[in-house]
């Protein structure tokens, strides 16, 4: 048997059928659905009479949209409620289950998959959401999709995809104190470029991410999207396991034995090929901060805004200095140091536990800077119950953070937290494309302690220096 | 069904910028909309007007030689980003029938083709010579498009070929309901869902991934 790639099991286990003009129908085992990219998608099934071939394959949350205030106060916004109450009637009337508002388990979409084991090595997850490439930490290939493809998997519980390439991304190493998975992630799209693995889909080896916990797993994961690729991956391995084991929705007793026993199989055979590589050195990364408007536009946190005139092509110079444009930044202005106006801890990239953790653990008995005005949005209700067990909801309150309820919040303001405009904000979101967070908002991102460290000092800081003395505390975050 | 795409000539606009993100395309406020329709005039807000509404005669598609095109030309990896396909509905709407780049996200891509947009990637050095050629026309820059050839041309001495997978340039031809297609293979579904690859059989030397007998238990069930 020729060796094969991770990916290449998991998409020949799916294949139902090769059209001959060059794609495969590929089974989808879990269809995840929220608020924002499903009801034209719902419509569009009512009017051609269709059903949902696999409801209990289907599974929506809202988080996108959703106010992260008071969740007893009615939705002030008339618009964002009839696309809730869409959702609502469509899960109803299809039969799918939802986890609304009201609901414990509600989160943003990427965080409860993995949270409830619902998500699990080996199958193949669908989201109208270009993130879903969070779920290939666990060895599932999972992938973004547009409303149109929504539909067509509501119908068929199939996707029509063109086998894409691969790409295997080799982080070796191990991480320097304060140095966290955000930050390799960061260094490795610095390095690839925005569509440096566009048409591949990327599977992350090597003993600095085999070193990681699921959910720095989920946050390198997260981002491949930010690199270009569709998808993600990392062969699931005895952390994994221990993750899954025991969620509300992972497989019990036999059916557990059996399932480990399959996911096992999962990985990269020896002499298998990819079509390209690319390798990282762990132990050389930088705390990682944005300068621009795209995530490739990003550089060590002891480093300098560059000078777009320094850049190699046309393209390249003319988008540099767009971005300064947009950022307010002059080339050469270091980037500690840089006052900001407001700090976002959240969204599917860095809004589980171990991030707020992370986070609180430079918070603690700190106090947010005058003038900067700080948010937690926890990345599901599970994971703020479980903060709120710890204590950590205090820590953050009484330095003067908000304390959200779960929701995509102010990584894309669809709601009322958003930036305005010319204010400067660290965040442990994904993207920092122009307007993202708000009209005019000027978004560096950073990982949770780096943000949590910008928030007490009121301008981004090395983590690693600002919190010498509890390096020890670093060393374990 | 989508509409078809066999041949389109049409002025062009031209957008110098690459990395365009689905965020500049279509701002998330507008995101709220429960229909397909309607997205148009929000098409590229933030850039298109001024923060107290006004038109930014600056900003490219306002120029008045912009007006009416519907053929926009622009930089690499463009549509990257958010996964939504409310971007196309804006373009679409807004009256574009296709895009020319030298590369486009993969999601975006693949949704231009659901909405019978035809993404054309051309060479970077093809962009450049369109863009050249557009910017010394001043304003009167048309451009023909045959997919069933798959060749663009200019009348004016340009042309240029452009690959696209059989599968996409069939239904756009055709304009396909992709649904319906795929349903003509229901029984290959079903044998799949029938499936021998699940872990309670098991299965010799493939890999087993729970499937046919797989369902998300409702919470509470599993433990
Ligand atoms: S948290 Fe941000 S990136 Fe993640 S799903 Fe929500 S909006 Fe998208």
């Amino acid at each position: 048997m020729t060796p094969r790639t991770l990916f290449e099991k998991v998409w020949d286990a799916h294949v139902v059928h090769r059209f001959p003009e060059g794609p495969a129908l590929l089974y989808v085992d879990l269809h995840l659905v929220h608020e924002v990219t499903s009801p034209q998608a719902f419509a569009g099934l009512r009017q051609a009479g269709r059903r949902v071939r696999r409801p209990e394959l289907t599974v929506a949350t809202v988080d996108h949209n959703v106010p992260t205030g008071d969740r007893a106060l009615p939705i002030e916004d008339a618009v964002a409620a009839r696309q809730l109450d869409a959702l609502a009637e469509n899960a109803r009337d299809f039969g799918v289950e939802l986890f609304d508002l009201q609901s414990p388990n509600q989160g943003i979409v990427h965080v409860i998959g993995p949270e409830l084991g619902l998500t699990q090595p080996g199958m193949v997850i669908v989201c109208g959401d270009s993130h879903t490439s969070t779920h290939g930490a666990f060895g599932a290939l999972a992938l973004g999709i547009g409303t149109s493809e929504v539909e067509h998997v509501l119908a068929t519980q199939c996707l029509v995809w063109s086998k894409p390439r691969t790409m295997e991304a080799r982080v070796t190493g191990a991480p320097l104190p304060g140095v966290t998975a955000k930050d390799l992630i960061l260094a490795l799209i610095g390095r690839i470029g925005t569509a440096g693995a566009t048409g591949h889909v990327i599977e992350y080896t090597g003993d600095a991410i085999r070193a990681l916990s699921m959910e720095q797993r989920m946050t390198v994961c997260n981002m491949s999207i930010e690199a270009g690729a569709r998808a993600g991956m990392i062969g699931p391995d005895d952390t994994t396991f221990a993750y899954l084991a025991g969620r509300p929705r992972a497989p019990t007793g036999a059916a557990w034995t059996h399932a480990v026993e399959a996911w096992q199989e999962l990985r990269t055979d020896p002499g298998a090929a990819y079509d390209s590589r690319v390798t990282l050195d762990a132990a050389g990364v930088a705390p990682q901060v944005t300068w621009g408007t795209s995530p490739g536009m990003v550089t060590d946190i002891t480093g300098s805004v560059p000078d777009p005139a320094d850049f190699p092509s046309e393209d390249e110079r003319r988008a540099a200095a767009r971005a300064l444009e947009y950022m307010g930044l002059a080339p050469g202005t270091s980037l500690a140091g840089l006052p900001i106006d407001r700090v976002f801890l959240g969204s599917c990239t860095n809004a589980r536990i171990e991030d707020l953790r992370a986070a609180a653990r430079v918070v603690r008995g700190r106090r947010v800077a005058a003038g900067v005005r700080a948010l937690v949005v926890p990345g599901s209700q599970q994971v703020r119950a479980q903060a709120e067990r710890e204590g950590l909801d205090r820590v953050f309150r009484e330095a003067g953070f908000e304390w959200r309820n779960a929701g995509c919040s102010m990584c894309l303001g669809m709601n009322a937290d958003i930036l305005k405009s010319g204010e400067r904000c660290a965040s442990t979101s994904n993207r920092n494309f122009e307007g993202r967070q708000g009209r005019g908002g000027r978004t560096h991102l950073m990982s949770p302690p780096m943000a949590a460290a910008a928030a007490v000092a009121g301008r981004l800081v090395d983590v690693r220096e600002w919190a010498w003395e509890r390096e020890g505390e670093l060393a374990a975050s | 069904m989508i509409e078809p795409f066999v041949r389109h000539t049409g002025a062009v606009a031209a957008l110098p910028r690459a990395d365009v993100d689905t965020d500049q395309i279509i701002p998330k406020q507008f995101l709220k909309r429960v229909e397909r329709t309607g997205f148009g005039p929000a098409l590229f807000s933030d850039w298109r007007f001024r923060p107290d509404g006004s038109l930014n005669p600056e900003f490219e598609l306002n120029q008045p030689e912009a007006e009416g095109a519907t053929i926009l030309l622009t930089g690499a990896n463009f549509g990257c980003g958010s996964s939504r396909e409310h971007a196309v509905w804006a373009l679409r709407e807004y009256g574009f029938r296709a895009i020319l780049a030298p590369s486009f996200a993969d999601i975006f891509y693949a949704n231009c083709c659901q909405n019978g947009v035809l993404a054309v990637r051309l060479r970077p050095e093809e962009i450049a010579e369109v863009l050249r050629r557009h910017a010394a026309a001043g304003g009167d820059y048309r451009l023909s498009i045959d997919l069933e050839t798959q060749r663009v041309a200019d009348g004016r001495g340009f042309a240029a070929a452009f690959p696209i997978e059989a599968y996409r340039k069939e239904m756009l031809l055709h304009g396909l309901d992709e649904i319906g297609r795929t349903l003509l293979e229901e029984e290959r579904i079903a044998a799949f869902e029938r499936g021998t690859r699940n872990v309670e059989r098991g299965t010799e030397g493939r890999i087993s991934v729970p499937r046919s007998d797989f369902r998300v238990p409702r919470l509470g069930e599993g433990s």
